[in-house]
This record gives C-alpha cells, sequence and structure tokens, in this order.
C-alpha cells in the first residue's frame, strides 16, 4: 500500500487543494428509518408530525386518539427520538400528555416491552405505534409502572373507568391533578 | 547488508522491509526506499488514547512509524491508570491525547504524534481522509459506526461496480472487554465493513420498566430504578449526566435506599458506575494483546510485509486461552460500502420521471417510492404529513434537487419484485448525470 499512499502524496502536492468540500452522507441507522418511515400504515386514530421540518426524522410526534375503550375520544402524544445506530437500539419514546394508566407513569415512562427488553432490529417504527395503541385499546394491571391505577383496573374496573374520565376531563383522583386532554 | 543489519537502530524492521520472502503481498519491493518511505508517507491515525490507544500508539511508534496522531475527547481518570501506562497519578484531569503523544515522543526518538483533544464528529471530513491507515482503539457502537461511516465514504466504485483503489482507506479496529476482545482489519470494498457485521453485536441487557419501578430483584434493577425512573420525578427537566460524580453519587445513594426497602444485597459505588455507564472491568494484558495484533496489520498493510490478517480474529482469555480467525465475507446490498446500483441519468429528469422509471428498472422493479439525498427527504410517499410537505419536489429537476452534483449517492425505498410477490427494500443508487445530448430515457444497457 505504500507505493499508493506514497503516489496520492506526491498528486496532491503538485495539484494543490482541490477546493470541493467533503459532505457527510447519512448514517446506516437514518437510512434505515427513511425506510420504516416511508412505508409506514398507521391506524386512523394514529397522526404523526415533524417538529423540526420533513428532513429530520429522528425526532417526531405521534398523537393517538383511541376510538374505542376507557380511553376514548382523549388525545395522548408521544415523543420518539431516535438513535444513529438504529435499529441497534430501540426508538426513545416518552408520553408528554399526563395519563392515568397502569403502564404510563406520571413522568411519560412508558412500560412497553418492546422499547426495551423485547426489542429486535427486525421491528420497526409501525410495530412501535401499533403497540401504544393497544396499550390504551387493552391496558393491563399485570407488571404496572403506576401501581395504584393497576390496582383499581384490577380490582374495581368500574371507578377505573371513572377516573379515567375524570383524569381526561380535567380533574383530581387521589391527590394528583391531571389536565384535560379530550 | 549484513552489516547494515546488525548495528541500525532498526535492525529488527529491516529483517521484514530489506528482504523478500515467501508470505509477502504482491506489490511489496524489498530495500530501503520501502523502509523510508513508510517513515515519511505513511500517516496513521490512532483513533481513541485509552486502554488500547495507548498501547497502539507505543506499538506503532516502535513499528517504524514516524507520522502518528492521535484523537481523544476524555480527560484522563484514576481508574484509567491499571492499564493506560503512559499516564500517571499527577496527570489525572489532563487531555489523554496530549499527555499520550508527549510520553511517546519523549521515549521514542524520531515519532511526531500530533494529539486531538475534541470528539471525532468535530473534525471535518477531510481530516480522516489525509490519513493512510486508521487504527480504532474505541470503545462503542455508535461510534465505530460513525468512523466506519466517514472511511466508506471515501469509498469510490468504477462503471464495473469494483472498488477504485485508490479510494481504499484502511482501518484496524480493536475492541476489548474484560478478558474478550477482537482485532479485525477493514478494507472498505473489499472487506465487509463495521455496518456489514453489524448484527454480530448482540444486544444491550435492558430491564423491563415494570419490573424496575414493582418487583425489582437484583442490585442492577435498584441501580438502574434509580437512574431511569427516580431521577426524573425529583431532577425536573434537568439531564442526568454520568460523568458528574455528584449526579452519580445520587443515584447511588437513592440506589442504597431501595435496595434497603427490598432487601436486596450488594448495591456498590462501582457497580452503580458500572451499570449507569455500561462499563465492563478492563485490564491491562488484553489491551496489550489486541493492540499488538492491530499495530502489527497496519504495519502489514502499509508495507506489504508479509499477508495481513483475513479478516477478524476473536481472543478469549476467561475459559483457558483462545483465539480464532474468521473470514466474513462483505454484504453486497451494504448501505454503507456497497456499489449500490449505477443509474444514469439526464439532467432534465424530473423527479418524478425518475421515480417512474424505477419501476421498469430490471434491478430494481421498484413501487411505492420514497427518496432521499444527504439527508433530505427528496420525496416520502408515506406518512400523509410527508407526502404534502415533500409533493411540491414531484416536478422539479432531480439534477437540481442534487445542487447539481455530476454524480452521487441516492438512497430509495419501495417495494419491490413483480406484482403478488412484493417486497419492502432499501437500495443505493450511484446516480451520474450524463451532459444533456438529448437522451432522456434512463441508459439501461450502460448501467445495469
Amino acid at each position: 500500500m505504500i507505493r499508493l499512499f506514497k503516489v496520492k502524496e506526491q498528486q496532491k502536492e503538485a495539484a494543490g487543494s482541490d477546493g470541493k468540500p467533503s459532505v457527510k452522507k447519512q448514517s446506516a441507522g437514518e437510512l434505515r428509518l427513511h425506510k420504516d418511515i416511508s412505508e409506514l400504515n398507521l391506524p386512523k386514530a394514529c397522526k404523526m408530525s415533524f417538529p423540526n421540518g420533513k428532513d429530520d426524522l429522528m425526532n417526531f410526534e405521534v398523537t393517538v386518539k383511541p376510538d374505542e375503550g376507557y380511553y376514548k375520544s382523549g388525545k395522548f402524544t408521544f415523543t420518539f427520538q431516535i438513535s444513529a445506530i438504529y435499529p441497534h437500539e430501540a426508538p426513545k419514546v416518552k408520553c408528554r400528555t399526563k395519563v392515568y394508566h397502569p403502564n404510563i407513569d406520571l413522568e411519560g415512562n412508558v412500560c412497553l416491552n418492546i422499547l426495551r427488553e423485547d426489542w429486535k432490529p427486525v421491528l420497526n417504527i409501525n410495530t412501535i405505534i401499533y403497540g401504544l395503541y393497544h396499550l390504551f385499546t387493552e391496558p393491563n394491571h399485570e407488571d404496572p409502572l403506576n401501581a395504584d391505577a393497576a390496582a383499581v383496573l384490577r380490582d374495581n374496573p368500574k371507578l377505573f373507568e371513572t377516573n379515567v374520565r375524570k383524569a381526561m376531563t380535567g380533574g383530581y383522583v387521589g391527590n394528583t391533578h391531571f389536565s384535560k386532554c379530550l | 547488508m549484513a552489516k547494515q543489519i546488525s548495528c541500525s537502530r532498526s535492525r529488527d524492521l529491516d529483517k521484514l522491509l530489506l528482504r523478500s520472502g515467501n508470505l509477502v503481498g504482491p506489490t511489496f519491493d524489498p530495500g530501503t526506499d520501502l523502509r523510508n518511505d513508510l517513515q515519511e508517507y505513511a500517516k496513521v491515525l490512532v483513533v481513541g488514547a485509552g486502554g488500547l490507544g495507548c498501547e497502539l500508539l507505543k506499538d506503532l511508534a516502535f513499528s517504524g512509524f514516524k507520522n502518528l496522531e492521535v484523537i481523544d475527547m476524555d480527560r484522563i481518570d484514576v481508574s484509567n491508570l491499571n492499564r493506560q501506562f503512559l499516564f500517571r497519578f499527577h496527570d489525572v484531569g489532563k487531555p489523554k491525547a496530549e499527555v499520550a503523544a508527549e510520553r511517546v515522543m519523549e521515549r521514542v526518538n524520531g515519532v511526531n504524534i500530533v494529539p486531538h483533544f475534541c470528539r471525532i464528529e468535530d473534525k471535518e471530513l477531510d481530516f480522516y481522509n489525509d490519513f493512510s491507515i486508521i487504527a480504532l482503539g474505541l470503545d462503542s457502537v455508535e461510534a465505530r459506526s460513525y468512523i466506519n461511516s466517514v472511511v466508506c465514504s471515501f469509498l469510490e466504485y468504477d462503471a464495473d461496480d469494483n472498488p477504485r483503489e485508490e479510494t481504499i482507506k484502511p482501518m484496524v479496529d480493536g475492541g476489548t472487554e474484560g478478558f474478550k476482545g477482537h482485532a479485525r482489519v477493514i478494507m472498505p470494498g473489499i472487506t465487509p465493513c463495521f455496518e456489514c457485521t453489524i448484527w454480530l453485536f448482540p444486544p444491550q441487557v435492558k430491564f423491563p420498566l415494570c419490573t424496575l419501578a414493582e418487583t425489582p430483584r437484583t442490585a442492577a434493577h435498584c441501580i438502574e430504578y434509580a437512574h431511569l425512573i427516580k431521577w426524573d420525578e425529583v431532577h425536573d427537566g434537568k439531564t442526568f449526566d454520568p460523568d458528574d460524580p455528584e449526579h452519580m453519587q445520587w443515584i447511588y445513594s437513592e440506589a442504597v435506599k431501595r435496595a434497603e426497602l427490598f432487601g436486596i444485597p450488594g448495591v456498590t459505588y462501582t457497580l452503580t458506575q458500572g451499570v449507569v455507564k455500561n462499563i465492563i472491568p478492563a485490564i491491562a494484558s488484553t489491551n496489550a494483546i489486541i493492540s499488538a495484533a492491530c499495530a502489527l496489520e497496519t504495519l502489514k498493510i502499509a508495507s506489504g510485509c508479509s499477508k495481513t490478517l483475513s479478516n477478524y480474529l476473536t481472543y478469549n482469555g476467561v475459559d483457558g486461552l483462545h483465539t480464532k480467525v474468521t473470514e466474513f465475507e462483505k454484504d453486497k446490498d451494504c448501505l454503507v460500502c456497497g456499489p449500490g446500483i449505477l443509474i444514469e441519468l439526464d439532467t432534465t429528469i424530473s423527479l418524478k420521471k425518475f421515480i417512474d422509471q424505477l419501476e421498469d428498472h430490471p434491478k430494481l422493479l421498484l413501487s411505492r417510492v420514497s427518496v432521499s439525498y444527504r439527508g433530505k427527504n427528496l420525496y416520502m410517499q408515506a406518512p400523509a404529513v410527508l407526502e404534502e410537505m415533500t409533493r411540491s419536489n414531484l416536478d422539479k429537476p432531480l439534477h437540481e434537487l442534487m445542487d447539481k452534483c455530476p454524480k452521487d449517492i441516492v438512497h430509495v425505498t419501495g417495494a419491490a419484485g413483480k406484482s403478488g410477490s412484493k417486497q419492502s427494500c432499501l437500495r443505493k443508487l450511484r446516480v451520474v448525470f450524463k451532459v444533456n445530448d438529448g437522451v432522456i430515457d434512463m441508459d439501461v444497457a450502460n448501467g445495469a
């Protein structure tokens, strides 16, 4: 290889600088994300938005408006943050709407297996969005992040339904205040 | 000749460089010119000045390289001193790259090492293109992926989809983890690049959030609870900084409280750092073995004095001692180092027409196409909001959307194959614009 280096060096000295600035290319993660997003097949209840414009696919928002179940008519917004090594690493998803839910805590952390221990590179953005939608149509009281909400869902579903309604219309459940999100 | 070999400083190196042999590379040309050229024209960059970097700098300097540079964004910490032998107790707090360069230059007469105390992303691409070979002593998938994409971006292919030799920039990558390590040679376009084999990495261990919140069973669960859940509850808005000792101390004390609550033993400050920063304890011997292999490969690649590693060495010293070399093959469809498909176009063709023609291209047969160019999404067929935002580009000439570049890479996604068995795919295209001579269709015969 040394001959090659020598030739290149001598060529460079003779020619002077090329003047053409090298531009950064996209990372493999961005390309794979581009593919996932261009193939999205969202349920009607889910909408996407790109706060940084059409060229930044690594940060976007998904709004879920469940049309059935306890959370019908509510509006819940999630932020997605994709890393440069996607899909090797799962996207970071947080719920920005304060919600009374057994699997979403008051800080916005979402307990969804495919976001953490069950993430595989073969999954994609579509599967995550469906997973989030499923959280609202079928909240589950096993393995909860919000223990109180989970207990109420398990022991007294009627009270759970009332609490969810109260939280969504804006009000107190226990000591926590929820803003209106209908 | 015998006298020259026995007296000179480069006596041992001369045995490799001044005479021919049975294992030499195809273009090997023994002689003093080779030795002098190595010193004058070979420029090697060492990425990282930690466990592997210190060893690499020493080994490369001793191997006769005179022009070295090293880049590292970290400062020396007391925990580094068990293996990063160029550093001493009184160096704690100083930039690793600067101290390492200084120490090796003190010890090896004639070597010149330029340190760079900054992040690898802070350097212009031309900085990396200046080097003959890049040796990596990194500690994360992200950093390797970044350097790999930069180096592979210099690679160009000719019309027959063969890599052009003068654009191949060799990389030698080393990695260690406790008693295990790997060393590999990456020749972009010939051997697999980092991205071609990224599936080799096992996914990181992630605990379910509900386990952390409700049913912790191990010390690591308690630590991650403090790190991922409790921190945000208390420090509303403030980002956790793993390098800030006060933040780490807070995590540790919260983890201890949680462990006491659940009766779980084993939470220590060291374990806290390890879990939060994903650190695996490191030892000197593994780093020495892997760097030695990397430095040797660098010398062989530069001089051609012997056959290079082909192409992936793994080392395991935890149960007996075991090494193996595997010859991985590159992924011809690799988005980072692959040739892509050559497409020749007229400068007047619109984005819409380009997309339509992809459906009939024999190697593509793509429908429902989305196109991106250097991070800009030229057209997205879904979701609806992006389709609306990019629809106006369809009538513009592709040449203009590509900033009038005569040739460049474009990525397209879509559904490929004859109707009935369509599969989603992502393809890399090498677009070359021909000077307008009336030809509007894609030159399929030439490019396919």
